[in-house]
């Protein structure tokens, strides 16, 4: 136990908690949309984070030559660097989404299968993707050149507005809004949200069911590629194993906000990583998951759908 | 596609008891020889690349039967996922671990010992977490797993990430003695486990908490306007699964003589789970298949080392998508009841 952090480094911890957080909502997204609208949960999607890792990595070293040594990047050529890699890592992502859902789901869907028939063609898509990746790459990490020159803004209240932490939040709640704003406002994302209400009367609407279905993973993806660039730019490695911590960390934040609720998603991810760093900090990494399950099962008891519950034109029959 | 499931239930019906005495008879001491099956000229390609046929029919594959018949209490029967049955197996193999460096008692005197604190850890999580959906059950398992692999991981007493060497093997049974390299005589421990919990899920199906289980699975809410009380029922298949895979860890700790946490990772609950589901969910035969080859597919594969695991996650992937209800899925008349039903 170790109380005095909780006065020395509070605001540090929450900034970091919540760019922490930021990372979990949209790769979390990918498991809260899914499941809103199949009522099925992605497991596949913390592989499809870790390809997105790869896919930052051989953005920058592989397509745009920068090399593990060089020297950080300026001006026009740096926001290039970045941009171009994020949009790679989303798009990989995205595609990857969809063919997850064509291989693992589509047929099962025609067939009828049960839940737990998805769950496990679901599981051999990531043992496949997570293999191939481990012997392509040797099982070796894989590091990611320092393109970001990590000054910082300057420091607040004790805690250090480094341009990392910065691009993650601002980036996050853009990529969040943007998403909310889709989903809501216009006619994909009013389909998505028929499809969830009820499959039979949105077919009869008229609403090409698998389009929609093929969509809301390819929107997972992009978040969660959108995530896989921020964590390669902030811890700069990645292993073929970096999916499957992260991807817990994710579905719990998407249980712990109500999974299908797209905002809920949003509270549940800044909950999480604020609390892990406090967890960390306190009682020492290595009951950082103990710690955050402990709180799950106390919060899922207290509040069985979640803290903001499902969305409510979601509600179960 | 024909339904290998019925054909057989059809044929056994038509049988009088003795005969399905005998054929029972036969069945069991036919498998009770595999051990020495693989000793024949024709039949030495069962040997796997790394370890003998014998060791594998052991660990994994009796050991993996044993472990998919009691998921198969929680998930086939009752419907309650369970992604952390790899924790009752820890607790299991860890009381073993434990008990047998710490005190003079011998194998046989633990076992007892494994499945209360197995059954313990059922009850303590199961009360909270069976009051919730399935798919909420699902992650705080999950979580569970990881949290008891984590603990002892980091605790003195389970010797952190070295684990616990020099687990004592269990004593002579009946003139039967226990060996490293003696892999028949764990198999017929684990057969005489197998042949127990099959017994009593058959028991179990039949009576009422069978029935309860049965109706949960079907539709909680309907059951419980019957008046089925789904905490109870649901506590007794959670903890009774948790039983036989503590016994299941007892067994196993014994065998190997040496336990350590990357031995109970979400990938063994994972591949547990696979195993009945790609068997036949809910199906004690269908398990039993699914779990063989499952477990045996592995390790027969290992010649090609480095994709093994590749190739499993395929031909798990092409199954699912050919037979999404397994290979040997529950009986079909059930089937068409409910699309009379609906």
């Amino acid at each position: 136990m170790n109380l005095q952090v909780l006065e020395s480094q509070f605001w540090s911890l929450c900034l970091q908690g919540i760019a922490l957080g930021f990372i979990y909502v949209l790769i979390s997204l990918g498991y809260t949309m899914v499941y809103g609208v199949l009522r099925l949960i992605n497991f596949a999607n913390s592989e499809v984070f870790m390809i997105g890792t790869f896919a930052t990595v051989v953005a920058q070293v592989g397509i745009l030559q920068n090399q593990t040594d060089s020297q950080s990047l300026h001006g026009f050529r740096l926001i290039y660097t970045l941009v171009f890699a994020l949009l790679f890592s989303m798009l990989i992502c995205g595609f990857l989404g969809i063919l997850v859902e064509l291989v693992a789901y589509r047929r099962l869907r025609a067939l009828g299968a049960k839940p737990l028939g998805f769950l496990i063609s679901a599981i051999a898509t990531s043992i496949v993707l997570l293999e191939t990746t481990r012997i392509v790459t040797f099982s070796r990490p894989q590091t990611s050149p320092r393109l970001l020159d990590k000054w910082s803004f300057g420091e607040f209240a004790g805690a250090n507005f480094r341009i990392d932490t910065v691009m993650v939040i601002v980036s996050g709640v853009v990529i969040f809004v943007v998403l909310d704003r889709f989903v809501t406002k216009t006619r994909l994302g009013k389909a998505i949200r028929a499809v969830s209400m009820s499959e039979e009367n949105s077919k009869l609407m008229g609403i090409n069911l698998n389009r929609v279905v093929s969509l809301t993973f390819f929107i997972g993806g992009l978040t969660t590629g959108a995530a896989a660039f921020f964590y390669t730019t902030v811890y700069e490695t990645t292993q073929f194993n970096v999916g499957f911590n992260l991807g817990l960390a994710a579905f719990t934040t998407a249980v712990l906000g109500g999974i299908g609720n797209l905002r809920g998603a949003f509270y549940g991810g800044m909950f999480l990583g604020v609390l892990e760093q406090f967890s960390s900090a306190i009682l020492g990494s290595q009951w950082k998951s103990v710690t955050v399950f402990t709180v799950l099962v106390l919060v899922l008891l207290l509040k069985p759908n979640g803290i903001f519950g499902e969305a409510v034109q979601q509600t179960r029959t | 596609m024909i339904n290998i499931r019925d054909k057989s239930a059809s044929i056994w019906e038509s049988w009088s008891p003795p005969a399905r005495s005998g054929f029972v008879l036969i069945v069991i001491t036919l498998v009770a020889l595999l051990p020495y099956a693989g000793s024949f000229g024709p039949t030495s390609f069962l040997d796997t690349p790394i370890s003998s046929y014998q060791a594998v029919l052991v660990y994994p594959i009796a050991l993996f039967v044993l472990m998919g018949l009691g998921l198969n209490i929680v998930v086939g029967k009752s419907g309650l996922l369970d992604l952390g049955y790899v924790a009752f197996f820890a607790i299991g193999a860890y009381t073993m671990g434990i008990m047998g460096t710490m005190t003079s008692l011998n194998t046989w005197q633990i076992l007892p010992f494994g499945i209360f604190f197995a059954m313990l850890s059922g009850l303590l999580l199961g009360l909270p977490a069976l009051r919730l959906r399935g798919d909420y059950l699902a992650i705080i398992t999950l979580g569970f797993g990881e949290i008891i692999r984590i603990v002892a991981l980091n605790l003195s007493v389970t010797g952190g990430p070295n684990g616990i060497v020099g687990v004592p093997t269990p004593p002579a049974i009946l003139g039967q003695k226990f060996e490293l390299d003696d892999h028949a005589g764990y198999f017929w421990v684990i057969l005489i486990l197998i042949l127990l919990v099959i017994w009593m899920i058959r028991r179990f199906t039949i009576r009422r908490p069978g029935r309860a289980w049965e109706a949960i699975r079907q539709d909680e809410d309907v059951a419980a306007l019957m008046g089925v009380n789904l905490l109870v029922y649901k506590l007794w298949s959670f903890t009774i699964g948790a039983a036989v895979g503590g016994a299941g860890g007892v067994i196993y700790a014994s065998k190997t003589m040496f336990i350590a946490p990357d031995m109970f990772t979400f990938n063994t609950s994972i591949l547990i789970l696979a195993c009945i589901v790609f068997g036949g969910l809910g199906n004690i035969w269908g398990v039993i298949l699914g779990a063989s080859i499952l477990a045996y597919l592995p390790e027969r594969i290992r010649f090609i080392s480095n994709a093994r695991q590749l190739v499993f996650g395929l031909v798990l992937l092409v199954i699912m998508n050919v037979r999404p209800d397994g290979l040997l899925p529950r009986k079909k008349r059930e089937k068409i009841r409910q699309k009379e039903a609906v």
